[in-house]
């Protein structure tokens, strides 16, 4: 598992009080019962832990955790580490 | 109208986390008032500042790891510590009481108090803003509204009539159960859980305190003659109320009636409180106990909880109004003050010191003012100190009073219940 995958697995089952054991790249956010508001605090969490802004349209599209990972590993690769502030 | 009796009782305080150890401690005048951690994250210097070195703060509070305070993942990421004491207190309250079970759920009425709302989390989310432009997270808004927790024990409970928070400084919660009480006994509400919820003690509200010059560097001792300030506290406290025919009907445990509520503004200075403006809270609280069918109530007075903060100013001044109020009974009803036990949780402590009313009334014995070395004299009260004093005969009556910065004065009446 890729050091990005494992740190939004590790992010989500905090964020839900789960053992990692129990989220999955394939995870839905209903099978989780991740609500509109966990939602939005992931995307917090995610955009502070990888230095990234998730558009808005992007985040309405997330419905996996795999998603998620998808979603960071594309928009690292648009944003290079050193870029920005 | 109805006649309104307490039901069910809860509590998370700095003397306890349940009805039953708050009572333990109040009767043993065990404080909850401890020195706190003087290294607050974010701040610059080690030193932080205070004059003063002790608050009464809540312990062993966990909702995570305590299945009696569980709090989902969700309610914990979106509320502030001060709502999570209002939910549990409220939980408590209505499992004893089994309100929800009995009444309507879409009528009964949540009222509570908090005055500072998510204090803590504002700072939080805030710490960095002004220095880094730090974002601030989403959830900061949620956990900042005064009426989180009013908002969570409704969900949690399933509750959906008139629920609402009440800021009025350090009367908040009196004016809740007050105003909840003017429901209850209206018939608009046909029952409903009512107090106070307040977690403010962050770097930034102790200092506020601190540069305001009412807070005790020694210890909290109300009515003494040395008394030199008051003591930050935090908790919650809840009741469950309703008419006394169906708590009758179904057999409920009753700890107190509810008997009278008065309200009055002082009108006069934002932190100079006005002997006449307590003293007519007082008497419009008596006037109400009518209602009840009591008369002549003030000599039927056998307890008061004051406000009893232990700043100079405050007692004094309250002494003045009990005076204004019951005349040639004042010198003789027993007074006292439980601040000295659980600190100042300013939006919580009315619903606090209402909790120890109906307590005492219950056990028909009354609390000490705990940490009084001598009372002051001036005063000319009868101040409860060294051990807990029984209710005399006859006298059934309890105020306990909140008199807010800004002049909002709220007391509550209670009477002791012999079934």
């Amino acid at each position: 598992m890729d050091d990005i995958q494992s740190r939004i697995i590790e992010l989500v089952a905090n964020s839900k009080n789960l053992p990692v054991s129990d989220v999955h790249m394939d995870s839905t956010f209903e099978e989780l019962q991740i609500d509109s508001l966990d939602k939005i605090n992931l995307s917090f969490a995610v955009e502070e832990m990888f230095s990234i802004e998730i558009p808005d349209d992007s985040l309405n599209s997330l419905k996996t955790v795999g998603d998620i990972v998808r979603g960071v590993e594309t928009l690292r690769a648009a944003t290079p580490p050193n870029a920005g502030t | 109208m109805n006649r309104v009796v307490v039901t069910g009782l809860g509590c998370v305080t700095p003397t306890g986390n349940t009805v039953a150890a708050f009572r333990e401690s109040m009767y043993a005048g065990r404080t909850g008032i401890a020195p706190f951690d003087p290294s607050f994250l974010g701040a610059l210097s080690p030193d932080p500042g205070l004059r003063f070195k002790t608050t009464g703060k809540v312990k062993n509070f966990d909702p995570i790891h305590n299945p009696a305070q569980h709090l989902t993942s969700g309610v914990i990421v979106s509320s502030d510590t001060s709502a999570q004491f209002g939910i549990v207190a409220a939980r408590q309250a209505a499992a004893e009481s089994a309100l929800v079970h009995h009444h309507d759920p879409s009528a009964i009425a949540i009222i509570t108090g908090c005055a500072c709302g998510g204090r803590a989390a504002d700072e939080d989310a805030n710490r960095h803003l002004y220095t880094r432009n730090a974002r601030v997270p989403p959830t900061a808004i949620l956990r900042t509204m005064a009426s989180s927790g009013t908002s969570n024990i409704a969900i949690e409970l399933g509750v959906t009539g008139t629920v609402l928070n009440i800021s009025t400084a350090c009367a908040s919660g009196t004016h809740a159960i007050g105003l909840a009480f003017q429901m209850v006994r209206s018939g608009i509400a046909p029952a409903a859980i009512a107090g106070g919820y307040e977690a403010a003690l962050t770097f930034g509200f102790l200092r506020a305190w601190d540069s305001m010059r009412v807070v005790s560097p020694t210890s909290c001792r109300p009515f003494s003659v040395d008394r030199d300030g008051m003591t930050l506290g935090e908790g919650a406290a809840m009741l469950t109320i309703e008419p006394l025919d169906a708590a009758l009907a179904r057999g409920a445990r009753i700890y107190a009636e509810i008997v009278g509520f008065g309200m009055s503004a002082d009108a006069h200075h934002i932190t100079q409180p006005r002997a006449e403006g307590a003293a007519l809270a007082m008497r419009r609280a008596l006037e109400d106990t009518a209602h009840a069918g009591i008369v002549e109530p003030a000599g039927r007075v056998g307890y008061i909880n004051a406000h009893g903060t232990g700043t100079p100013t405050n007692d004094a001044v309250e002494a003045t109004a009990i005076h204004q109020a019951f005349g040639e009974f004042a010198p003789h009803i027993p007074v006292g003050a439980t601040k000295s036990l659980t600190g100042h949780s300013i939006g919580a402590a009315g619903a606090i010191e209402a909790l120890a009313t109906v307590l005492a009334l219950d056990a028909g014995s009354l609390p000490y003012t705990a940490g009084v070395i001598e009372v002051d004299p001036t005063l000319n009260l009868d101040i409860i100190t060294g051990e807990p004093r029984p209710l005399a005969p006859g006298k059934d009556i309890a105020l306990s009073n909140s008199l807010a910065f800004g002049g909002l004065n709220a007391v509550l009446a209670f009477r002791r219940f012999d079934g």
